[in-house]
Order: C-alpha cells, then sequence, then structure tokens
C-alpha cells in the first residue's frame, strides 16, 4: 500500500528538495529567498524552449539552469546591492517569470524527458532524483564542516563577524542567491522533464511550499530535504485520493504543519539572526 | 539632480512639505514611464507599430464614458487590497496574505447572502460585515502569532493563503455547490444582498442635448457598481484615520519606532494583532465586491492575484491611501488594456505581468538605494 506510494513520493518531493535546497543557502546567506516560485517556473520554461531550439536536453537543461540563475542574479542586484526589500523583490521577481513565461509561452510541443538510470531494488528514476541526497549530504558538509560554509553562514547570523575578517558581506549573498538560482532552476527542469510540457503557471506554489520545508527543516540541508519527502508523501497520498480523506485536507497539511513548528509548539525552527537585515 | 539622495533628505525632513510631495512622486512617476518606455521598446522590437499601441491603450481607457467605468470597476478590487496592504506597511508589518483573506470574506459574504433571506438595509450590511469579521480573523492569526511567538507574519500569512486555497475549494466542490452544476460555484445570494450597478443611477440623456457630452452615459451592461463608491470612502476613511487619530497614530509609531511606541505606554504586540486584523478586514472587501457587486456568487479562484497585485499598487502609491486610489486606477487600466492588445494586436497579456514585476522591483530598488 505504502510502498505504492514511493515513485509518486519521490518525483513530488525532488523539485521541491532541489528549491528548498536553493532556499537554505541563499537564507543561510542571510537573504529571504521568496523568489524560489519564480526561479523554478522560469528553469522549467527554460528547459523547454532549449530542447525545443535545440534538439537536446542537455543544453535545455543549461538554459534552464541559465535562467534560473539570471533571476537570481536580479534578485541580488536589488537586494543586495540596491538594499530593495528582499520580501517585496522576491514577489517582483514571480510575477515577473510568470508574465515572460506566459507572454513567450512555447508551443505546446512534447520534449524529451531527461534519461533515466536503472537502479536495482529501487527502480528507475530520472538521474535528478538520485542527484537529490548526494546534493543534500554534500550541502551538509559544504555549510557545517568547511570554512566556505562557515563564511556564508556569517553573512546571515552576523553583519559584523565577517567585517571582522574583512571579507565582503555582499560577495556572499551573491554566492547564496546565486546557488539557489541554480538549484531551484534544476527543481524546474526536472518539474518539465517529467510532464514533458510547459504549461502556464505550472509551478503552482511549489516555490513557496520549498521554503515551507527549509522553514520546517530549520534552514538545515539534512532535514530541510527530508522534509520535503514528507510533503512529497503528502502529495501522493493526496493524488492516490483513498481513505476517504478530503485531498484539501491533505493539501494544506504541509502548510498547517510549518505554522505549527514556526509558532514552537513542536520543536524549534530559529531563522538566521540577520535574515533579511541589510543594514550593519 | 542627485534624486536618490534628494529622495533620501526627503524621507530625513529637511525638505519643506510641498517640495516634499513633489518628490514623493518622482520614483512612481519615473516607474510608470519606465513601464510604458519598455512595453513600446517590446512591441517595436516584434516589428509592430509602437506608436498604434500608445493609441490603443488610451483608447482602450478613455475612449467613453463605458471604458472608464471599465477601467474603475477592475481598479475596485485593488483600491481594498493596496490599502490593506499599506496599512499593514506603515506599521511595519508585511501583509501577503490578501489573497486567502479575500477568499474567505468572499465566501463569508455569500454564505450569509445564500442562507438569509432579509429586506436590504438589514441584508447588506449584514453580508459586508460578516465578511469584513472573516478577514479579519484570517488576518488576526498570523498578527497573533507573531505578536505572542515572534514567529515571522511573512510565512505565516503566505501559509494561510494556501491553507485558505484548500479550504474554499474544499467548501465549494463538496458542502455547498451549485446543485446540477459543473463548475466550482455556490447558488446565487438573494437579489436584496447584493451590491446595485452604477449604470441605473446614471441619467440618460436625449441624443440631441447639448450637456450630453459632459453627462457620463453608461449603458446596463458595465459592470461597474456602487462597492466603488465604498472603495473610495474607505481611502477618505484610511487617509483620517492614518493622520488624525490615536489608533493611527499609534500605528505608525509602532512602525517607525518601536522603542519610542513602547517607552510611551503603547503596546506594539496588541498593535500588531488589531492591525493585521483590520488590513485582513479591508482586504475582505475585495471579496465583497466580487461577490455582492459582480458575480453574486462564489466562484473558486475568482481572483486573478488581487492580493499580490495589491503590494505593487501599495508601492507605486506610495502606502499614501489617495496615492493607492491612483495606482489601482491605473492598474484597472492596465488590466484592460492587456486584454485588447491581446485582441487588437495579437501581444499576449503576459507582457503586462512581466513588466508589472519589474516595476515592482524598481520602485523597491529606488526606496531602497535611498535609505542606504
Amino acid at each position: 500500500m505504502i510502498l505504492e506510494l514511493i515513485p509518486t513520493t519521490l518525483r513530488m518531493a525532488t523539485p521541491l528538495g532541489f528549491a528548498a535546497l536553493g532556499g537554505i543557502y541563499s537564507e543561510r546567506a542571510g537573504v529571504i529567498n521568496l523568489a524560489l516560485e519564480g526561479m523554478m517556473l522560469i528553469g522549467a520554461f527554460g528547459y523547454v524552449v532549449g530542447t525545443q531550439g535545440s534538439g537536446s536536453i542537455w543544453i535545455g537543461l543549461l538554459i534552464g539552469i541559465a535562467c534560473g540563475l539570471a533571476l537570481a542574479l536580479l534578485h541580488a542586484i536589488a537586494a543586495v546591492t540596491f538594499h530593495a526589500d528582499q520580501v517585496v523583490t522576491g514577489i517582483g521577481i514571480n510575477i515577473l517569470a510568470l508574465g515572460i513565461t506566459e507572454y513567450l509561452l512555447p508551443i505546446p510541443k512534447q520534449v524529451g524527458g531527461l534519461p533515466h538510470w536503472e537502479l536495482p531494488l529501487i527502480g528507475s528514476y530520472s538521474f535528478i532524483v538520485y542527484l537529490l541526497p548526494v546534493l543534500m549530504v554534500a550541502s551538509h558538509i559544504l555549510l557545517f564542516k568547511t570554512p566556505w560554509g562557515l563564511r556564508l553562514r556569517a553573512a546571515g547570523e552576523s553583519t559584523e563577524a565577517l567585517a571582522a575578517l574583512s571579507l565582503s558581506r555582499a560577495k556572499w549573498q551573491y554566492i547564496g542567491i546565486l546557488l539557489s538560482g541554480l538549484l531551484a532552476g534544476i527543481g524546474g527542469c526536472f518539474l518539465a522533464s517529467e510532464v514533458h510540457y510547459f504549461t502556464k503557471g505550472m509551478t503552482a506554489g511549489r516555490g513557496y511550499l520549498a521554503l515551507a520545508a527549509v522553514i520546517f527543516g530549520n534552514w538545515r540541508p539534512l532535514s530541510g530535504v527530508s522534509t520535503c519527502f514528507l510533503f512529497g508523501f503528502a502529495t501522493a497520498l493526496e493524488l492516490a485520493n483513498r481513505w476517504n480523506i478530503p485531498g484539501q485536507l491533505l493539501h494544506s497539511l504541509p502548510y498547517i504543519l510549518t505554522m505549527v513548528v514556526l509558532v514552537g509548539f513542536v520543536g524549534t525552527s530559529r531563522p538566521p539572526a540577520s535574515l533579511g537585515k541589510m543594514k550593519s | 539632480m542627485n534624486i536618490p539622495k534628494l529622495i533620501a533628505s526627503v524621507s530625513r525632513g529637511r525638505i519643506s512639505q510641498s517640495r516634499k510631495f513633489f518628490l514623493n512622486c518622482i520614483p512612481p512617476l519615473l516607474a510608470i514611464f519606465g513601464f510604458f518606455l519598455l512595453c513600446g521598446i517590446v512591441v517595436y522590437l516584434r516589428g509592430q507599430e509602437a506608436l498604434e499601441f500608445y493609441r490603443i491603450i488610451l483608447l482602450s481607457g478613455f475612449a467613453s464614458f463605458d471604458d472608464f467605468g471599465y477601467v474603475l470597476f477592475n481598479a475596485t478590487p485593488l483600491v481594498f487590497t493596496g490599502l490593506a496592504v499599506a496599512i499593514g506597511y506603515r506599521s511595519g508589518l508585511f501583509n501577503i496574505g490578501c489573497e486567502g483573506q479575500l477568499y474567505v470574506a468572499a465566501f463569508a459574504a455569500a454564505w450569509v447572502g445564500m442562507h438569509l433571506n432579509l429586506p436590504a438595509f438589514l441584508l447588506v450590511p449584514l453580508c459586508i460585515g460578516s465578511a469584513m469579521i472573516a478577514g479579519a480573523g484570517w488576518g488576526a492569526v498570523p498578527g497573533f502569532l507573531k505578536a505572542r511567538y515572534g514567529a515571522h507574519e511573512v510565512i505565516n500569512t503566505i501559509m494561510m493563503n494556501f491553507i485558505a486555497f484548500a479550504l474554499m475549494n474544499y467548501l465549494v466542490t463538496s458542502v455547498y455547490q451549485e446543485p446540477g452544476q459543473m463548475i466550482p460555484q455556490t447558488p446565487q445570494i438573494h437579489e436584496t444582498a447584493r451590491i446595485p450597478r452604477l449604470a441605473p443611477f446614471v441619467p440618460v440623456l436625449p441624443e440631441n442635448n447639448p450637456l450630453s457630452f459632459f453627462v457620463p452615459v453608461l449603458p446596463d451592461s458595465n459592470p461597474l457598481n456602487l462597492s466603488f463608491l465604498i472603495a473610495c470612502g474607505c481611502v477618505v476613511l484610511c487617509s483620517i484615520f492614518l493622520t488624525y487619530t490615536r489608533w493611527g497614530y499609534e500605528l505608525r509609531l509602532v512602525g517607525n519606532a518601536q522603542d519610542v511606541a513602547s517607552y510611551g505606554g503603547i503596546n506594539p504586540r496588541a498593535v500588531t494583532v488589531w492591525v493585521m486584523a483590520l488590513s485582513g478586514a479591508i482586504a475582505g472587501l475585495a471579496g465583497v465586491a466580487e461577490v455582492m457587486g459582480y458575480r453574486y456568487r462564489f466562484l473558486d479562484s475568482f481572483s486573478s492575484g488581487w492580493g499580490f497585485t495589491g503590494i505593487a499598487v501599495a508601492l507605486l502609491g506610495r502606502n499614501n491611501p489617495f496615492g493607492i486610489l491612483a495606482a489601482a486606477i491605473l492598474f484597472g487600466l492596465l488590466n484592460k488594456v492587456a486584454l485588447d492588445i491581446d485582441i487588437l494586436l495579437g501581444i499576449p497579456r503576459g507582457l503586462f505581468f512581466a513588466g508589472q514585476g519589474m516595476l515592482i522591483i524598481w520602485l523597491v530598488g529606488i526606496e531602497g538605494i535611498s535609505k542606504k
């Protein structure tokens, strides 16, 4: 029963997981990232357009990632260089992505999916699915066990710490945001490659759900991505439509749980100390 | 002239009031100018006549009172959501939950309007009141969670949006769906719960009357209704509230200097809760305008992102109620133009959404750099 739900769970969790990892890099560097939704959407768009234009899924993947990076760069310029309100720029970017992709809506022609790898006992999934746990562990090591990660986190925790080491806070925030564009872009590419089409607003709130997973997972890669699997499982249950539970209840469960965790009834969730603060 | 520096000196209060007003207008006007320029360039690059594009924009909104009626009709919900965002923003709170609040409120209005059969003078205020209470409740929850537990209102309002979408979808597909219909919508509300359209109130003069040029002519098909006047009333009330009342002062003080507010005996936590409730109630009026003034029923996912456009409206109107009215009318015009250029020039509506996103980013960019 539960085993039947595993394939859907993995497919639903993978785009969320990539976006959530992206969100963690950006927010750990102290920049609120509501733009994940837009970055995923434009990533999916880039994949479909790139694949249609070149005939190669690899070029499509590259273009999808490049599109995600371009939006991330815009977010970084506005939020870090211009000190714009990060919440508002994030929403602006989401509206921009929705607009651009609707304006340049690609023709509804099927595109190829990313290659599937057959693994014993697990089954056949897109290689992106296998990449997620690898990146999850790598991100954990990178963020918490290396000087590089310490510096990135310092940008989000304390505005003075980096200055004391005469390092540029802006540079680390750019790195964090660009990484989030890269990862959310891959998440979008995966989304488009699984359904083989691009449709208007196809991310349907997944960027915000990924952000919820970041908060639920306390801004940590291991628990953040695990949360994505939990949320993916909730979606799989909803789609399986058994046991007479209203789908809408399962659909809103991740959001309710995130609010509960954020309030601190169950466990604690503590954001980076200087998240969203630009003044030193 | 160094505009960012000038704006910065305005916010520090070094310039006289009238100059301040004009300088405050510069960033929004620049952004609007940039927006139309950008759209024109895109149209030109498509190989179409940019001048023709601008002519259609003007004609689409101002060719007749009928057209302008549609502009004001489109603007109505945006006035409410813009005011809701601005009320929160003035006290340092970010209400991204307008979308959810207006859905909950719209459903409350529809529910009361369907189930109670009362004369109009009772039912209309009752519907509006219950909608505002529902919106206020949906807004007060994130406010309370922020005041009591320090949970960030941005995240909680986003979560509450999605919960509202799911809840409304459940109610309208499983409990209150109109019998025998596939469309996810409720039955119609009673006649007495409806907000009348403006067209019947506008006198129709004979064709050859010399005054007919000045008197607006609204055909009965025009959806503009009295809720636009409610919106205008709200603008005036919000302006008085913010500037001349004790509560408005408390709200702004908490937004500008929380420590000073606490020292002056104001409880910032209490202010946080009631400001979010008030913001939710005003956002709820956007749902009222839809259910009681236009569709006369609750239709699932009727709003095309009004709660999010409200953020752009508040930014463009610089969080001033009258500025918001002007900004909402501009966005009402853009929504109408977007349809017309799609039909007449074959330019997809997405162009205007993209422009709207750029507009938001520019405006916060200018604001950010002037505070730096």
